[in-house]
């Protein structure tokens, strides 16, 4: 009765107009609290990369950014990005179009699996596949292997002295592998909650299987894809403690930039540190960027759509 | 219920085939690695691996430090949660896409940062040096570079909840005849309470792996300052892969305890979510 009392204009205002709301004092006290948590965890370190970066002025930014061991390091991050996205990526619509659209059983299990790289310690992550690639791993792939599992592809390897662990292609799956639920668990609620009705009348008017899935379902999970590769991106650029494990930190040849970082802060070169983490903190507010502008995106779509 | 098979759309064994093979390839194979590589030790071995006392020393790190980051998280989570959902100030919108920053931040910048921000010269560290506290390259270090990467969690967790949460029940309460205090313990935080449990158990997970900011912040000295993945990397880093790997199972039995309480608490959520709009 009181609340439909206090939405007619000329009734008294309710019995206990402080019992639904805080007095300004209290207002101001947690914004004041929450605001000087954040400053403490968020603003600041935020403003301390980029005055860190630049403390020894724009010269010594643009010399660091063009020391050739940053630019390998650069071209490395682009690199293993450049590979992990796109696979984790065919991976997520692959696995999303099977969830979603199709019923089975074991499909709880399914999903806790495709979760499970999130709740496993980057350091694991790089160290099991330093237990499968590794001088003493399942595969052995080095001459003082003590029992490869696969003798042929351990001497094709050995043979063509193509190297897994410290080398290049350690780090690109250990980026897979960190990055490996992103678009997958973006894409599995989107196309649950947007059902298959469309994708069944294309078929019935006669659409093939592929027609069906680049004309109707892309349109409408093509946020949500994007959104997924966003977040995928960035974890890819800056995962630092799986890559650590498998890179061997070998300079110029396995350093990513979050190596470079650690790199270049371990010789005290403070301000060189800052300077590649600055790059990679301004990937972090493009991210940020993006993702309000597609959340912004979306909500519109479904205000129009209602 | 939906029918058991469905055959009108194509490509259910194409894309569950690939998902299963993509999955076992990446994921499960080389996780089994690590169980398997554990068989070579014995099992005296490996209580002794996981029971030396700079694994004791390292739990009691990890464990606590995660415990209490993510404690003060939901504490001053749930306030910036309550705040950017009830009141209007300048600068929310800004605030309000911030909180997502230690998600796309790469730890290595966030450990460099804070480890300079809390140094005794540090811009945060020097306020509080002259009471003599030390903040970073202590065990305090530890814990504000596990608040810093689990702060998103219960942020994001509790505010959808708190947006939804119907008015009227408040005033429901007011009308009843309880006071501010009152409502809040006995009407909105129960409502909240599994969001509240869910953000804390992603938080206290995430914090537990994490590596790459406290490596910076922590000084690593063994029995001190040394958290669990710092000491499988140390390990590792001495080639003693079996040590590592009996130290990263206990880590891993606790990882996938943690995901299934996380699985219950978010299906509890869910099912309080439901019944709050029904």
């Amino acid at each position: 009765m009181t609340t439909a009392a206090s939405r007619l204009p000329q009734m008294p205002p309710p019995a206990h107009p402080r019992s639904t709301t805080e007095s300004p004092f209290v207002r101001g006290l947690l914004i004041g609290v929450a605001l000087l948590f954040l400053g403490l965890f968020l603003f600041l370190p935020l403003i301390s990369v980029f005055v860190q970066a630049f403390a020894k002025g724009i010269g010594f930014y643009l010399r660091t950014l063009s020391d050739p061991m940053a630019w390998s390091a650069i071209k490395l991050t682009l690199i293993a990005a450049g590979i992990s996205v796109p696979l984790n990526c065919v991976f997520g619509v692959a696995a999303a179009w099977a969830i979603a659209k199709f019923d089975f059983r074991g499909k709880n299990l399914l999903l806790t699996l495709i979760d499970l790289p999130f709740s496993i310690s980057p350091v694991i992550s790089g160290l099991i596949y330093v237990l499968v690639f590794g001088a003493q791993g399942w595969l052995g792939l080095y001459e003082n292997a003590d029992k490869p599992w696969f003798p042929w592809l351990a001497n094709w390897l050995n043979d063509h002295d193509f190297h897994i662990i410290f080398a290049v292609p350690g780090i690109v799956l250990a980026t897979i592998f960190v990055t490996f639920p992103f678009v997958a668990r973006e894409l599995i609620p989107l196309m649950q909650a947007q059902g298959r009705t469309e994708e069944e009348a294309a078929r019935v008017l006669g659409a093939s299987g592929w027609q069906t899935f680049w004309r109707v379902t892309l349109p409408n999970i093509k946020w949500g894809l994007l959104y997924g590769v966003i977040l995928c991106n960035a974890r890819a650029m800056g995962e630092f403690g799986a890559v650590s494990v498998v890179s061997g930190h070998i300079r110029g040849q396995t350093n990513t930039i979050p190596l470079h970082v650690e790199i270049l802060y371990d010789e005290y070169n403070f301000t060189g540190a800052f300077a590649m983490a600055s790059v990679l903190a301004f990937l972090a507010l493009v991210t940020l960027a993006l993702k309000l502008w597609i959340e912004r995106k979306n909500a519109a779509l479904h205000a129009a759509a209602e | 219920m939906a029918a058991p098979k469905n055959r009108v759309l194509p490509g259910f064994r194409l894309t569950l085939g690939y998902t299963i093979l993509y999955l076992s390839l990446i994921v499960l194979i080389p996780l089994a690695a690590v169980f398997w590589k554990t068989c070579t030790l014995s099992w005296g071995q490996f209580y002794q691996v996981i029971t030396s006392p700079q694994a004791l020393a390292a739990y009691r790190l990890s464990f606590g430090a995660a415990l209490l980051a993510a404690a003060l998280n939901a504490v001053f989570g749930l306030i910036v949660a309550w705040v950017l959902v009830r009141y209007q100030f300048f600068g929310k919108k800004l605030v309000d896409a911030l909180v997502d920053l230690p998600f796309a931040l790469p730890t290595a910048v966030a450990g460099i940062t804070l480890a300079t921000l809390y140094a005794p010269d540090g811009w945060i560290g020097q306020c509080f040096a002259p009471l003599g506290i030390k903040i970073s390259f202590t065990r305090l270090g530890v814990l504000v570079a596990l608040t810093f990467i689990g702060l998103p969690f219960i942020v994001r967790t509790v505010q959808p909840i708190l947006e939804d949460f119907d008015p009227e029940i408040e005033e429901a309460a007011a009308s009843l005849g309880a006071n501010r205090w009152q409502i809040f313990w006995r009407v909105i935080l129960p409502t909240l309470s599994p969001a509240l449990l869910t953000g804390f158990a992603l938080a206290f997970a995430r914090a537990l792996g994490e590596y790459g900011s406290v490596v910076f912040i922590s000084s690593n000295i063994p029995m001190k300052t040394q958290i669990v993945p710092l000491l499988i990397m140390t390990k590792l880093e001495q080639f003693d892969y079996a040590g590592a790997t009996a130290l990263a199972v206990v880590m891993l039995v606790f990882s996938f305890a943690l995901l299934l309480a996380i699985n219950v608490l978010q299906w509890w959520t869910n099912r309080y979510n439901h019944t709050g709009l029904s």
